[in-house]
Parts: C-alpha cells; structure tokens; sequence
C-alpha cells in the first residue's frame, strides 16, 4: 500500500466526470446520488409531492383566512365552494362542526407529518442501538435480543398499540411513543444483518486491529456503511407512521380534536350517514393521506436504487 | 421421514419460548400503562372507595404484577383456561371460541382471492417486465400499500352498498333461522374483497421479484434452449420454483392481516375476533384482551412453523438433517 497517486487513480475512480478536454470533475457523493435518484421519475414527482406536504404544514398559518380551532356551528357541512348567505369561500367545504376542511387540512398537515417524523427519529434510533448491539456482540446476547424480535414481530402489533392508545391519554406525545413502541424491529433487523456482513470485511477487522474501542468500531467504521439500507427503512418508516397515525384517530385514539389531523377528521366517517351524504368531509382528508404516503413509498423506492452502491449507472 | 418429524418436534419445542415471551411483553405492556379496569364500574359522584376495593380484589388486579401474571399463566398451562372477562364473567376462552370461524372464514376468503389474483399478476408483471401493462399494476399495488384500510372499506360500503345496493353492509348474515349459503357468501363478499386489496397489493410486487429472480437461473435457460414453449418454460419451469419463496410471505403477511381484521370486522360490523378485541380495549377489559392477542399470536407462530415445514416439503435443496 503505498501513497494514493492521484494521477493515476484519477480516470478509473467511478465519481470522475470527464468535462471538456482534459479538465476533470470529481463529483461529490451527493450529487451521484441524486443524479441516479433523477433517473427513477415517480421518485422525482414523490419527493415533489412530500415537499409540497411539508410547505403546507409550514405555511399553514398563510394559506388560509381561517383559523382550524374557530367554529362555525351554523355553516357545518357546506359543500366545496362558496356559501351564499354570507359569501365566504370554503375551497374544500365544511365539516360537521362548520370548521374549514382545507384549514384543517393544512392545520393537520402539520400535526401528521411531525407525527410520522418525530416517530421515524424515535424507531430509527431504537432499532440502530438494538441492531448495532446484537449484530456486533453476537452469540448469545445476539440470540435472545433476536428471539425478543422475533416475538414481536409474531404478535399482530396493531393489537397492542390499540391496547396502549386506549390506555394512556391522547395527545401528540403519546401517539409519537405509542407508534414507536414496536416501530423499531424491523430496523433492528436491517441494521443487525447489515452489521453481521460488515464485521467479517477487511476494514472493521483492521480498526480492531489499531486497537480502536468497540463502541467506536460500530459508530465509525461499520453504521456508516449501512447508510443505504437504514436510509430506505427510515423512509418508508415515515409513510406507515402517517398510515398508522390515521388508523388510531379513526378510531379515536390518536390526536385529540379540536386538533386537526388527517386521521381524526376522518372519525366522523365512523357514521355511514356522513359518507353518504356528506362525501367531501371524507375524501379530501384521505386523499392528503393516499397521496403522502404514495410520495414517501416512492421517494423510498428511488432512494433504494440510488443508494445502492452496486448499481452501475 | 424420520428427519421431518424430529424437525417438527423441534421447531415446536422452539415455539414455546416464544409464546412466552410474546405473553410476558403483551401482559406488562397492558398492566404498566397507567389506566384502571375498574373505571368502568366508577361513578364520580356516587363513587364508594370500599366498593372499589372488593371490586378490585375480586378482579385480582390489586395484587403486584408478577402474581398476576404467575396466575394467570397457571390457570392457562394447567387448565387451558384463559381466565374471566372483567365484563362479565364469562369465560375467555369460550367467547373467543364462539367468534373464531367468522375471523378464519373472513381471513381464509381473504387470502384465497389475494392468491388467486396475486400469483398471475405477478407473474405476468415478470414475464412483460416495463411493460405499459407492468406499470399499471406496479402503480396498482403502491396504491393498494398506501391507502388505509379503513379508508377503503368506507369507499367500498359506500359504493357498493349504499349507492348501487348490490352487497349489505353490515353482519354475518341476514337469515337468522337457517344456514343459508347464499345469504352468507353474499355478507362475505365486500369485507374479504376489502381486506384482499391490500394483500393482493403486496403480495403480486413479492411474486413479481420472486418470478424475476427465477427466470434468470440457469434452469429456465436450460429449459429455453431445450425448444420447450415460453408457455411451459414460464408455468412448468419457472412459476413452480417462483412459488416457493411466497409460501413464507404469506406466513409473514399474517400478523398484518390480523390487524386489517380489526377495522374490516369494526366498520363491517362482523362478529369476530378483532370486534371482539376492539370492545375489550375500550372497556379495558384485560382478561379478553390478552385472550385475543395470544390466541392470535399462536396462529400467528403456527402458520409460521406450517409455512417452514411447507418449504423443507416443497424444496428438495433443503435438507433438514445438516442445520
């Protein structure tokens, strides 16, 4: 092994775009990354879509005259347009207290989107820790914290995070840990088999070699070669997190009104007479979810193949 | 022969360490949560605390945690005996007993259409891959992962039962005197349709990836080369080994299937095992609670042990003797 010669290793090196003549671009990680991501094109139009998502929950405060908290029990169930009597313009309609549907909409976009990500961080963290343990010490450790795994993975979770919602009191907190409390499993395992490759290659058996702690093996040497697969997880993560958020407060066991978030404005579609006479009150809420997860799962699919270092462009 | 009954012995004996930990988490999660079964017997204002006590006593739950569970998983190995719902006193295992054939037939019908529509969409998903057609179904089933199934079981009752009025709503059935088959098939079409979707959804993109991993071996070019017909080669050669792997996803798919039962079974208003669960957890009556979840947690680990014993079965390169 001698001194990298740049001159040499230059052509051959994957990330080098020949520019005009002789001149050489080394190009940056991220930009091979995204040039692969471009290629897939629903991924573009998903992450389009999510970014579209989070501006709404941003700006919320600025798209709309109304505020999501503010009823007016006399204009309950309006349809989509604008109310005669008064003028006042409902773009997506009322609902059954005569709170603004798109108000709410964007109003919730902000409580569903922090929902699904505070969760992602929560269950991501959990499963590397987990994963990264098992996967590293291995043997017997590694066999009853798999065994754990194992067990929860078995149990229909849903089961259990009904019996945790219907317990605890309600809040943005609580739907946060309720979804995480068995979110990280399939993390863990990811991470586990990542890290039980990773350990017999070369480069970690050298950084035990230098006499480097184990602790500081995992951290350095062998998660930030598992980016790829714990990046992908992590994404999809984030659209089941928005699935399962919608599900308890469908059920009334997620976010609490008066507020807003796209589950719980669907809770009325609970009574058959709702969704039959009053369609709009359901469908737009569940087009924000149908359309945000399909934008997660495709960003997540792109990110798949761009990460994938195998993948030759 | 002798090999596959000592690998089932095994693989059982392995289940039971499972089971126990999958009972040891499900019963510390319900009883550390904050949050009192006998609530539902609390009035604020005529409240008598000495009553609550007895109630308390009487339900068991005044005691710690461990002996709670020390009982109650004595009751259940010596007796085979789930316990007693706080509700009313019946016994566990029988109300579950009585709501179990609803939930299998509904799951059953379920997964029989996800299969039946699954395998040839995947299939021809494979065969045709970026075709225009490929990509309609690849959409179909981001689709069929993306919306909630509560949501769908709102749009199907309310276009096919509500508007066009072709299938009921509601129940198991509507002819209380008799067994009526077509009453019956009839109540059963839009709840298994709902919760097939998102089966058929996932289901056809695993059988896709499966078949594409097959037609690449050597066999199937083997097979090619030897002048046998596309049409053999893909339903002969290849689809019986695209199959194999798909037996374990469909074991893997059961725990979510359990949790689509719970909505379909609420919003359908069917008399099974996730109604059941659903009215325990908000009446917070333990006792069914933990019932329905380990009842469902074994099917869970036996259809698993089935789905390996299947593969060792169907897949001669697995020898059961060398692991």
């Amino acid at each position: 092994m001698g001194i990298p010669n740049p001159s040499v290793n230059r052509p051959v090196a994957l990330n080098v775009k020949k520019m005009t003549g002789n001149d050489y671009k080394i190009e940056g990680k991220a930009s091979v990354i995204w040039r692969r991501y471009k290629k897939n094109k629903l991924a573009v139009v998903g992450l389009g879509v999510f970014t579209l998502m989070c501006l709404l929950a941003i700006f919320a405060p600025l798209l709309t005259p109304y505020r999501p908290d503010v009823y007016d029990i006399f204009d309950s169930y309006y349809p989509p347009g604008t109310i005669p009597e008064s003028g006042e313009f409902h773009l997506m309609g009322t609902d059954s207290m005569g709170g603004d549907i798109w108000t709410r909409i964007v109003f919730g976009a902000r409580i569903s989107l922090s929902v699904a990500l505070l969760a992602m961080i929560c269950t991501v963290s959990v499963g590397i820790i987990y994963g990264a343990i098992s996967g590293y010490f291995g043997g017997w450790v590694d066999n009853i914290m798999m065994r754990i795994v194992d067990a929860i993975q078995s149990i229909p979770t849903f089961f259990l995070l009904l019996i945790v919602a219907a317990i605890i009191t309600p809040s943005l907190w609580s739907t946060v840990l309720v979804l995480s409390v068995f979110g990280w499993t399939g993390m863990a395992r990811i991470v586990r088999g990542e890290i039980l490759t990773l350990k017999k290659r070369d480069f970690i058996e050298a950084a035990r070699a230098t006499g480097e702690k184990k602790s500081a093996t995992i951290f350095y040497h062998v998660l930030p070669n598992a980016i790829a697969p714990i990046t992908v997880i992590a994404t999809l993560d984030i659209a089941s997190n928005i699935l399962a958020e919608s599900s308890l407060s469908f059920l009334g066991l997620g976010i609490q009104p008066p507020t807003p978030s796209w589950g719980n404005m669907l809770t009325s579609a609970q009574e058959l007479t709702t969704v039959m006479d009053y369609v709009w009150v359901v469908i737009f809420p569940g087009l924000f979810i149908i359309l945000t997860v399909l934008a997660v799962n495709f960003i997540g699919d792109g990110l798949r193949d761009a990460l994938d270092p195998k993948m030759k462009d | 022969m002798r090999l596959l009954t000592k690998y089932i012995f095994r693989r059982t004996l392995q289940a039971i360490p499972l089971l126990f930990i999958i009972s040891i988490i499900s019963f510390l999660l319900m009883t550390l949560a904050p949050g009192d079964p006998t609530a539902m017997y609390q009035n604020p204002e005529a409240g008598n605390e000495q009553d609550f006590t007895a109630i308390k006593e009487q339900l068991g739950v005044d005691q710690p945690i461990y002996i709670q569970y020390y009982k109650w998983l004595k009751l259940l190995v010596l007796e085979g005996n789930l316990g007693y719902s706080f509700q009313d006193g019946q016994p566990v295992m029988d109300k579950i007993v009585s709501r179990i054939p609803a939930t299998l037939t509904l799951m059953g019908t379920a997964m029989f259409i996800a299969i039946l529509l699954a395998i040839p969409i995947g299939v021809y998903s494979a065969v045709k891959k970026y075709s225009p057609i490929d990509y309609i179904f690849t959409f179909n089933s981001f689709l069929g992962i993306a919306v909630p199934s509560f949501f769908i079981a709102l749009v199907v009752i309310l276009v096919f039962s509500l508007k066009l009025e072709w299938f009921p709503a509601s129940g198991l059935r509507s002819n209380f005197d008799t067994f009526d088959l077509k009453d019956r098939l009839h109540h059963l079409v839009l709840p298994s349709l709902t919760l097939a979707f998102g089966l058929v959804a996932s289901m056809s993109r695993f059988m896709r990836s499966s078949m594409l991993e097959v037609i690449k071996q050597d066999f199937v070019r083997t097979a090619r080369a030897k002048g046998l017909t596309e049409r053999v080669v893909i339903y002969k050669h290849a689809l019986r080994n695209a199959l194999i792997p798909i037996i374990t996803i469909l074991a893997l798919q059961l725990p979510a299937l359990f949790g689509g039962t719970l909505f379909i079974e609420q919003l359908f208003a069917w008399p099974g095992m996730g109604r059941l669960s659903v009215s325990a957890i908000f009446i917070r009556d333990y006792q069914v609670i933990m019932g329905t979840t380990m009842i469902a947690a074994v099917m869970v680990v036996a259809s698993n042990l089935i789905a390996d014993i299947l593969y060792a079965l169907v897949d001669p390169r697995i020898q059961l003797g060398k692991n």
